[in-house]
């Protein structure tokens, strides 16, 4: 842990970082710190390995090498400590089409140990209202992907990381996310986030952003 | 915005959560309550009405379809909330995956198990099962059928990542499942003869102790591994 630069507020930081699929290397010897108040976009062609990145920061999957460390502290051994403060929303939703939307975000919020909330305010916020009692699976693609964005709006976790946050969401929800996160950021969290899209209101000197490359090898 | 809800209502959150979507999903407790119910009447179909020969053979058909039964309903246990994400979800909460996993498969169980269970009464009268056998009968299938519940989420936990895992799974789970059968069917023929059945029911509740107690540790780890 040394040889990385971590100062007293960083967050996260990966440690030369190895990851092969199908026999490909994605990237290796990757090391990076994320410090609070810092967004991060992760940029690459399909199939550079975004999400892989993502799943191995979030410890989901496991890399070929290399660790990630949270606080200084490798997050397979204070995995609690980790998840307590991380918020991982993969591109895969995790809305379950035959719960309401007031519903999943009711399981969500719980299981994430939030107690008291309102759970129709927060609907409100991503554009929901009138939807609470409407199953997820009848929703538009949308208004799925708000179901689970909608999270973003009740947590006090650090650190988010997002895989495609803005997929299905229409250019006023996206500005809407956008200052979201600056607030977030402003307020000592961190975001690192994959995406395709612009972004009007995060202007690139408030962005920091990591390429990866697409290697044959 | 304060936090911290306590085990038991990480329990019962899950727990509410499993048995509103099945609710919703009706077909998926009838399924395996209807195959139960279909091989253990197409027994005395195929093999004759003789009383005697059904008696005999009522605990060991009783107990296999209800393994069947169990082995077919168990892919639902994870599969839905892995590919829809929800599981990532459930492994990354600040909840212990300890917890979630037992609610996940108390849900299970409840779902079909207990009513296999209070099935089961009926289809042995239709097998001609010995009268003082009810009891061993029931009592198995109570101490019996969340044993397969949990030992099955295991298999389930391994295998969820695959796109056929199907028959990996009952090649993974039905040599685990043989203990079970072999004490519950010993101890429901035992009653039949009017002999004691307290040592296999017995050795049951432990095989229920010790897999409420350590499943739950290996499905969690399976299921890291399966979404690596």
């Amino acid at each position: 842990m040394t040889h990385l630069t971590t100062t007293a507020n960083t967050l996260v930081s990966a440690d030369k970082l190895t990851c092969i699929r199908e026999e490909r290397i994605l990237f290796d010897e990757l090391s990076f710190s994320v410090n609070e108040g810092e967004i991060i976009q992760i940029e690459g062609p399909n199939g550079a390995g975004k999400t892989s990145l993502l799943r191995i920061l979030a410890g989901l999957s496991r890399p070929y090498a290399g660790a990630v460390f949270y606080q200084g502290e490798d997050i397979t051994r204070c995995r609690d400590e980790f998840n307590e403060n991380l918020l991982y929303l993969g591109h895969l939703a995790g809305v379950k089409s035959e719960l309401t939307a007031e519903e999943n975000l009711n399981f969500n919020l719980r299981l994430s140990g939030y107690d008291q909330f309102n759970s129709g305010e927060i609907l409100a916020k991503v554009n929901l209202k009138g939807f609470e009692e409407a199953l997820a699976g009848h929703l538009s693609a949308g208004q799925h992907r708000r179901t689970a964005l909608a999270r973003l709006w009740h947590t006090n976790c650090k650190i988010w990381i997002l895989d495609e946050p803005f997929t299905a969401i229409d250019k006023r929800g996206v500005a809407e996310l956008e200052q979201l996160f600056l607030e977030h950021a402003a307020s000592g969290g961190c975001v690192i986030l994959t995406t395709h899209q612009d972004m009007g209101l995060i202007k690139d000197e408030r962005l920091r952003k990591l390429k990866l490359e697409y290697r044959f090898i | 915005m304060k936090r911290g809800i306590s085990y038991t209502q990480a329990f019962a959150t899950v727990l509410k959560r499993d048995l509103k979507i099945a609710v919703r999903h009706r077909g998926d407790i009838f399924n395996p309550l209807l195959f139960f119910v279909m091989v253990v009447t197409l027994f005395p179909l195929g093999i004759g009405p003789e009383p005697q020969v059904l008696t005999r053979i009522a605990p060991g058909i009783i107990w296999v379809a209800a393994l069947l039964a169990s082995m077919l309903s168990l892919e639902r246990l994870f599969k839905a909330d892995f590919v829809d994400g929800s599981l990532e979800q459930m492994l990354l909460s600040p909840q212990p995956l300890y917890l979630t996993v037992l609610a996940k498969v108390l849900a299970h169980w409840i779902l079909t198990g207990v009513p296999l269970i209070l099935v089961s009464p009926l289809l042995a009268v239709l097998l001609h099962l010995e009268e003082n056998s009810y009891g061993a009968l029931m009592s198995t299938l109570a101490l019996g059928t969340p044993v397969l519940s949990l030992l099955g989420a295991i298999g389930v936990a391994l295998t969820v990542g695959l796109r056929k895992g199907g028959v990996l799974l009952s090649l993974l789970i039905l040599p685990l499942y043989i203990p079970v059968l072999i004490f519950a069917t010993s101890a429901i023929d035992a009653a039949g003869m009017n002999l004691p059945y307290d040592g296999q029911l017995a050795i049951i509740g432990a095989m229920l102790v010790g897999s409420l107690t350590l499943a739950p540790f290996a499905v969690g780890a399976s299921l890291r591994v399966s979404t690596n």
